[in-house]
């Protein structure tokens, strides 16, 4: 029994991974970028709600309604101010300008916020919970961290598949510069895709706080999470990401019930096997 | 008459000025101070970490952010092979050099399954494997660490400066080896091919296969190349954990900077940088994390302004290389 | 003087792509309603041209005016506003688009004029047969008249229109050309590179040929024989 509620526990965590990941495999999908600093930013979005949350005495998830739009915000500076002039075919820049940013992103979380590890408090979220079998109990928290991960993922799938941003999204991926013949800002559509980037970090950023204890220096653990996640999904595949983050989650879960010294272990080695067996992902996007 | 030459005069006089350097250099424990002496050999082994980085950064366009992978691994090594072997360090060196290319073997053909930025952090993951990996191990410490023995350490010479000299041949023996493999390769036609990648996509996709090769080659030596350096660290440092053998941040991060700072793709550069991140850590580490930050905020700016770094500026400003491994045509009427 | 007729002005146009200059000084002038072709063999730059219109290309000295305004400087997505659009090279759809999401990109700058989905699909009806399917899907003439719907979205007063005929059975290219009357209808004017001399010349008021980035011979196609003809067009 307990094996199977680390298999439950680990399904319900991997909401969160495929949070992470989501956000990763927009952007690369959108313009090729992968942000090294992506973990960083989530933990910069923990710290956000925090200081909202301790000035204004709000729900944590409450808080969301100011850290969304402040980190989406940030991306669209983010991108037009620094990253559009790190893209092009040199892959050198964007890697090693984003790699300088998280450093700054830690080591300024470090300076203001000091290294001491905080967390939200959901109050009753995290109490309670229902059994769903004996012996297996769902929190309502995971529950709804799960639940967020699948709206998110719909929201951005029918996003990028149905509306004129999506279609303007696409287009630029495919072809740049007939984009622009259609009148796209291409500099302007990876400044919005980079705010929708960072609106869904923000939500897991708030998530993550409210679960578990975080520090400034928790961030490229979790680029790591969504990177697993997106690789074992398959690029470039949205739903791919959340079966990543699940297959994650689950190994970490039966790694920990093992030992826990074996839990992120477990999901590395997964990771470095689906790597090893099928290369392009569980779910790599059919072309065309 | 045109001709085509690989030196100038200005390479000649450094390649003088660097014969008397290096005397000087290996001349350091009989005329510096003991601190003086520490500081060259970390200046050695930070000179060889961002050669090596360079090498698979800045010409095979490798960008790994998992060389910590080595350098831990390398630590690691020797202390097993010291410990539980007995066997001298310096052959331990060795030893650490050749287990870290058994390594590469298998991680390269690993992570060359991604491109790019997910090389990079494929890299990553690697490292975190290792380390996680060697925490579990008990009889090395788990993840508290183990200190070297008394015993072993005196292998290396009875009294402390005798030792501390040992050490610091060794690692500057590491930094100028970095460098001479570096020089050397990029001389070779392998350089040739590497340079032409770089520069051009047609010569790239036809040279192809071979390419490839030539990654998994470089991808390899560097691995051993590091592993060996990682193995004077710790011969300094005395003892290991994983935290510390396993460290982003000081094993790649800072080597990242100073490759960024200094110059990536270029000779020079890797020791402009290290220069400038000794003096800039000599003035600012004490600022701690703000120092961190100052060093970021370089390198996203010169990777915005100047992308080949401070070296690449100068180079290009004035035409000059210390060390000749381009081509240049001098025209006379 | 009043916004004459004479809609794009090109004068003493340098493009160039990093080191390697493309153009050496063209100029050429399209009044109002004007079909022009561009010939000129491979690499003479005809597509450099258009695209330096369009502002693909952005290496670029001289001057390039459109009604008056003067648009060298422009980025493409604000030259295909002011009514210029390209239907490319090779066609280039966007492969992860739906053949109407193609088109419909093409009309996002929402230009008012007589091109809409409907009318794009009345000039091709098959298209609207196959609005679902992937670009990709569609052969090389059906792709094509997506492309020229995509372009015509825009509802441009100029369409540039590169190598139509690349790579389509000839069949296929004679019906498309016989839709050219059509589109050029209701006053658009347009400037059409083809390498077949005959129906370039034949589908054109005014002839413009190109060679090694210059322009080496212009005018009417019945001012010249074609021996002056191909010589401008080879070099001989
Ligand atoms: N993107 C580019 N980068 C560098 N050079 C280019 C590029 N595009 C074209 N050129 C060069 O510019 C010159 C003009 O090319 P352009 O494509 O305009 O010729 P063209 O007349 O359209 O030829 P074709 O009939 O083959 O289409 C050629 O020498 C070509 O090699
Ligand atoms: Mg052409």
């Amino acid at each position: 029994m307990d094996w199977l509620n680390a298999i439950v526990q680990g399904i319900l965590v991997g909401g969160l991974y495929a949070m992470f990941a989501a956000g990763l495999s927009l952007i690369f999908g959108v313009m090729r970028l992968v942000n090294i600093a992506h973990g960083d930013l989530i933990i910069l979005a923990s710290y956000l709600a925090w200081a909202i949350v301790h000035a204004t005495g709000l729900h944590p998830l409450a808080s969301l309604i100011i850290v969304v739009p402040l980190m989406a915000g940030f991306g669209y500076a983010l991108q037009r101010g620094i990253l559009n002039r790190t893209l092009g075919k040199d892959i050198l820049p964007p890697l090693l300008v984003t790699f300088g940013l998280s450093v700054i992103l830690q080591n300024g979380l470090l300076e203001y916020f000091t290294a001491d590890s905080r967390k939200l408090d959901a109050g009753f979220l995290e109490t309670s919970s229902f059994p769903l079998l004996p012996g297996i109990n769902i929190g309502v928290l995971p529950l709804l961290m799960f639940v967020s991960a699948v709206a998110i993922i719909a929201g951005l799938q029918f996003l990028f598949y149905r509306t004129s941003l999506g279609r303007a999204f696409r287009a630029t991926s495919d072809d740049t510069e007939i984009a622009q013949l259609m009148g796209l800002d291409n500099k302007k559509v990876y400044a919005w895709a980079m705010a929708l980037c960072l609106a869904v970090v923000a939500i897991a950023g708030v998530f993550l706080a409210i679960r578990s204890n975080f520090d400034p220096f928790m961030g490229p653990g979790r680029l790591i999470f969504g990177f697993e996640a997106v690789i074992i999904g398959g690029l470039g595949n949205l739903w791919g990401t959340l079966v990543g983050g699940v297959i994650l989650g689950v190994a970490q879960g039966l790694g920990a019930q093992v030992d826990p010294g074996y839990q992120l272990l477990a999901g590395h080695v997964t990771f470095l096997l689906v790597l090893a067996f099928r290369p392009t992902g569980l779910y790599p996007r059919v072309s065309g | 008459m045109n001709t085509i030459t690989r030196s100038t005069r200005l390479s000649k006089v450094a390649g003088v000025i660097s014969v008397v350097l290096v005397a000087a250099l290996i001349a350091v424990p009989w005329w510096a101070v003991a601190s003086t002496e520490h500081l060259l050999a970390e200046f050695c082994i930070y000179l060889a970490l961002a050669s090596l980085w360079n090498l698979l950064a800045g010409y095979t366009g490798l960008v790994s952010v998992g060389q910590q992978a080595y350098v831990g691994l390398g630590g690691y090594v020797l202390f097993t092979c010291s410990v539980f072997l007995g066997l001298h360090p310096i052959l331990s060196i060795l030893l650490a050099g050749l287990a870290a290319a058994l390594v590469a073997v298998p991680v390269a053909a690993l992570v060359f399954r991604l491109q790019g930025a997910y090389f990079a952090i494929g890299t990553w993951v690697v490292a975190e494997v290792f380390r996680l990996s060697f925490a579990q191990m008990t009889a090395l410490g788990g993840g508290s660490g183990y200190s070297l023995p008394v015993p072993i350490i005196k292998m290396l010479g009875d009294a402390k400066p005798v030792r501390e000299a040992n050490i610091y041949w060794i690692s500057l023996a590491l930094g100028i080896g970095a460098l001479a493999l570096v020089y050397t390769l990029l001389r070779s036609k392998i350089g040739l091919a590497l340079t032409a990648i770089r520069d051009s996509e047609i010569a790239s996709s036809s040279l192809g296969v071979k390419i490839d090769r030539i990654k998994y080659a470089v991808y390899i030596a560097v691995a051993a190349l590091t592993s060996m350096v990682g193995c004077i660290i710790f011969l300094q440092k005395l003892r290991i954990s994983p935290d510390a053998a396993f460290s982003v941040n000081d094993w790649t991060a800072f080597v990242i900077f100073i490759v960024v700072i200094g110059g990536i793709g270029t000779i020079e550069g890797p020791i402009l940088g290290t220069i400038i991140y000794f003096l800039l850590r000599e003035y600012l580490a004490n600022l701690g994390s703000i120092y961190l930050m100052i060093l970021g905020a370089l390198a996203i700016v010169i990777m915005l302004t100047a992308p080949k770094g401070i070296w690449g500026y100068i180079s290009k400003r004035w035409n000059i290389a210390l060390f000749p491994v381009g081509y240049r045509i001098n025209f006379k009427d | 003087m009043p916004l004459s007729d004479e809609w794009l002005k090109i004068e003493n146009l340098q493009s160039y792509y990093g080191d390697f200059q493309a153009l050496h000084g063209v100029s050429l002038t399209l009044k109002k309603g004007d079909v022009i072709s561009l010939i000129g063999s491979n690499g003479a730059g005809k597509s450099t041209l258009l695209k330096s219109i369009c502002g693909l290309v952005s290496q670029k000295t001289g001057s390039i005016t459109w009604k008056g305004e003067d648009i060298l400087k422009f980025p493409a997505s604000e030259i295909v506003k002011r009514g210029i659009a390209l239907v490319p090279e090779g066609r280039r759809l966007f492969p992860s688009l739906s053949v109407e999401e193609n088109l419909v990109l093409g009309g996002q700058v929402a230009r008012p004029g007589p091109w809409s989905l409907s009318s794009v699909y009345g000039l091709f009806p098959i298209l609207s047969e196959k609005k679902t399917a992937p670009s990709t899907s569609l052969s090389g003439g059906q792709q094509q008249m997506v492309a020229i719907g995509r372009a015509l979205m825009s509802n441009p007063d100029l369409i540039l229109l590169d190598e139509l005929s690349l790579g389509l059975a000839p069949i296929v290219i004679k019906d498309i050309y016989e839709l050219l009357p059509r589109i050029t209808a209701s006053g658009m004017s347009a400037i059409l590179v083809e390498q077949d001399v005959t129906r370039a010349l034949g589908a054109a008021s005014h002839f413009i040929c190109m060679q090694e980035g210059r322009v080496s011979l212009e005018g009417t196609p019945m001012g010249f024989t074609r021996d002056q003809i191909s010589a401008a067009y080879f070099g001989t």
